[in-house]
């Protein structure tokens, strides 16, 4: 037992800030926050109450609609990401990446700035751009002809969610460009050589070839969309307000958890009600990235070269 | 000759596009800025015209500058972004190095701990981060957010640096150690000037969410002495709605400060994410 090593203290140095502020600002109150979800306040006092809370949440119909409500746009709001924000971030990808393109590297620049905007930015300038007040967007549409096409769409129950769903789609298309662009860059001459030398060029080049090597990073785009839509908040703040109007038509996950556990205007705020949700929250967001990790992940072959 | 002219003809397609989309991209911010230098009048008539000397004017600015905070918002954000950049690189470096450089008992198991948060949202913890706030007198500080921005930036930072130091040559460390430098001094003058770019790539990519941040300045600091520029010109706008001039001044001057940090470090930026830095 001479021989035993010294306890090295500096390897518990270096670990100790970053675990501490981790577990105690991240990790533990994640857990306090599913725990709270199980209790209630009842005469000032703090009482576990089992599964009531998710007993109101999902059995409650004033509860149970604003929840589902909440949920089903979410998806449609994630459906609007993946069919619209995706390909044209592969299309651009595809185009920027295309050898001996002059300014690529300015049109990738001036195509990111959206996404370094904050959301108060951007929810604020589309409105009033939208706004029939100011007449931009009637204006640029009659100039085409096509003013018929236009409505106060964020003012409409029917279209406000699908408007403000292309909103953040035009504010973070730049990340899928970034990250294709970057995965179309690292596919080797060689491999596109060797099928040019089969004959296979141009579009059939970018589907038979570019596009099973990029479908890792497309991937990967698809789940850091899932997570980022299942727990936006911002723009729908932002642009709709905390009732995420009008009659919330745009209610989403993000919304709906700040006005159950904040208050808002008449409603009081209620932790545990908020802990509930956002215990269901980090459930959808654990089953989409289990899904992601165990389903997707691993059928999908990555290629070194 | 043909394959010549169907390259011209396809690269012209391809800037074509390129141009469409990057003017849908800078549009709306290009209107904004351009009717903020306007009359309320000129606003609503020609809302597209550029600001000439007749519909030139700077009542919204002076108006926001009068009535918003601004300074104190701009330095609040100020603060919390440089603080928290400053926790999280520091840290960050530190954790990657310990993982990186030595074996001992759960070191995988510390790696993936660390990992869990890149995945999962800090805002899920809100509930419970809002009570603990309260709970030690934080809340409206702004070291709620400098806290809580610095938890949210470990563990993507913890990932990229220790990937980055793991590259750093051995025969360096241990000549190092042969010439009695001790593991903190080999830490901080051997091993950080080398993973420099790997520094600046994970600032720069937290730099971002962290100033446009609007959910955690709402819920842990609204007071008026602790807000950021976000949630300042939130507020502001939503006072004066129906002030034309005020509001596109001061969404003009919230987009000012990410513009000029996005001019200076986009290479950085881009470089970070091309390089693959997040695979």
């Amino acid at each position: 037992m001479a021989r035993r090593r010294p306890v090295r203290w500096h390897i518990a140095v270096f670990l100790a800030p970053a675990v501490l502020v981790y577990t105690a600002v991240m990790i533990y109150p994640l857990f306090n926050t599913l725990r709270l979800s199980f209790y209630s306040e009842i005469g000032r006092e703090r009482v576990f109450v089992g599964m009531q809370n998710f007993a109101t949440l999902f059995g409650d119909a004033i509860w149970s609609d604003q929840f589902w409500n909440a949920l089903a746009n979410n998806f449609w709001f994630f459906l609007i990401h993946m069919a619209v924000q995706n390909p044209i971030g592969i299309a651009l990808a595809a185009l920027l990446s295309s050898p001996r393109l002059r300014f690529a590297a300015l049109y990738r620049s001036a195509i990111f700035v959206p996404t370094i905007l904050s959301f108060v930015i951007v929810g604020f300038a589309w409105k009033l751009i939208l706004s029939p007040i100011w007449g931009i967007a009637p204006g640029m549409l009659e100039a085409v002809g096509l003013k018929f096409l236009y409505a106060p769409w964020l003012g409409k129950e029917e279209y406000a969610l699908t408007t403000l769903a292309l909103v953040s789609v035009w504010q973070f298309v730049g990340i899928p460009m970034m990250l294709i662009y970057a995965a179309l860059l690292s596919i080797p001459d060689e491999i596109l050589e060797a099928g040019a030398c089969d004959g296979i060029t141009g579009w059939a080049a970018f589907w038979k070839i570019k596009l099973p090597l990029i479908l890792p990073s497309i991937g990967i785009i698809s789940i850091l969309t899932f997570v980022g839509n299942f727990n936006a908040f911002d723009l729908i703040y932002a642009a709709q307000g905390a009732l995420a109007g009008p009659d919330f038509s745009t209610d989403i996950l993000g919304t709906f958890l700040y006005r159950t556990f904040f208050g808002f205007q008449l409603q009081l705020g209620d932790p545990h009600m908020g802990a509930a949700i956002a215990s269901a929250m980090f459930a959808i967001i654990l089953i989409g990235v289990c899904v992601y990790l165990f389903g997707i992940q691993r059928r999908l072959r990555t290629y070194q070269f | 000759m043909a394959t010549a002219r169907d390259s011209t003809r396809t690269a012209i397609a391809a800037h074509a596009v390129l141009i469409l989309y990057t003017l849908i991209a800078l549009f709306p911010v290009f209107v904004i800025v351009i009717n903020s230098f306007k009359t309320r009048r000129a606003i609503f008539r020609e809302p597209l015209a550029l600001p000439d000397a007749d519909s030139f004017s700077l009542v919204g600015y002076e108006t926001v500058l009068r009535q918003g905070d601004f300074f104190l918002y701009f330095q609040n954000s100020m603060i919390v972004t440089v603080a928290s950049l400053f926790f999280i690189l520091l840290f960050g470096a530190m954790a990657a190095f310990a993982l990186a450089e030595y074996r001992f008992r759960f070191n995988t198991l510390m790696g993936l701990y660390l990992a869990l948060g890149i995945m999962i949202p800090i805002r899920i913890g809100t509930v419970a981060i809002l009570e603990m706030m309260v709970g030690t007198g934080l809340v409206n500080t702004l070291w709620a957010l400098i806290l809580v921005y610095t938890a949210q930036g470990l563990p993507l930072a913890v990932f990229i640096l220790s990937a980055f130091m793991k590259g750093v040559s051995d025969d360096l460390k241990n000549a190092g150690r042969i010439d009695g430098l001790s593991e903190y001094k080999i830490f901080f003058r051997l091993v950080l000037p080398l993973v420099r770019p790997a520094m600046a790539t994970v600032a720069v990519f937290n730099m971002i969410p962290i100033w446009n941040d609007l959910w955690f300045p709402l819920i842990l600091a609204p007071a008026e002495e602790t807000k950021t520029l976000t949630l300042g010109s939130q507020v502001f706008i939503g006072q004066f709605v129906t002030d034309w001039n005020a509001v596109l001044s001061a969404l003009s001057l919230a987009i000012l400060p990410v513009m000029a940090l996005y001019v200076v470090f986009s290479r950085q930026l881009i470089r970070g994410i091309t390089s693959g830095a997040v695979k």
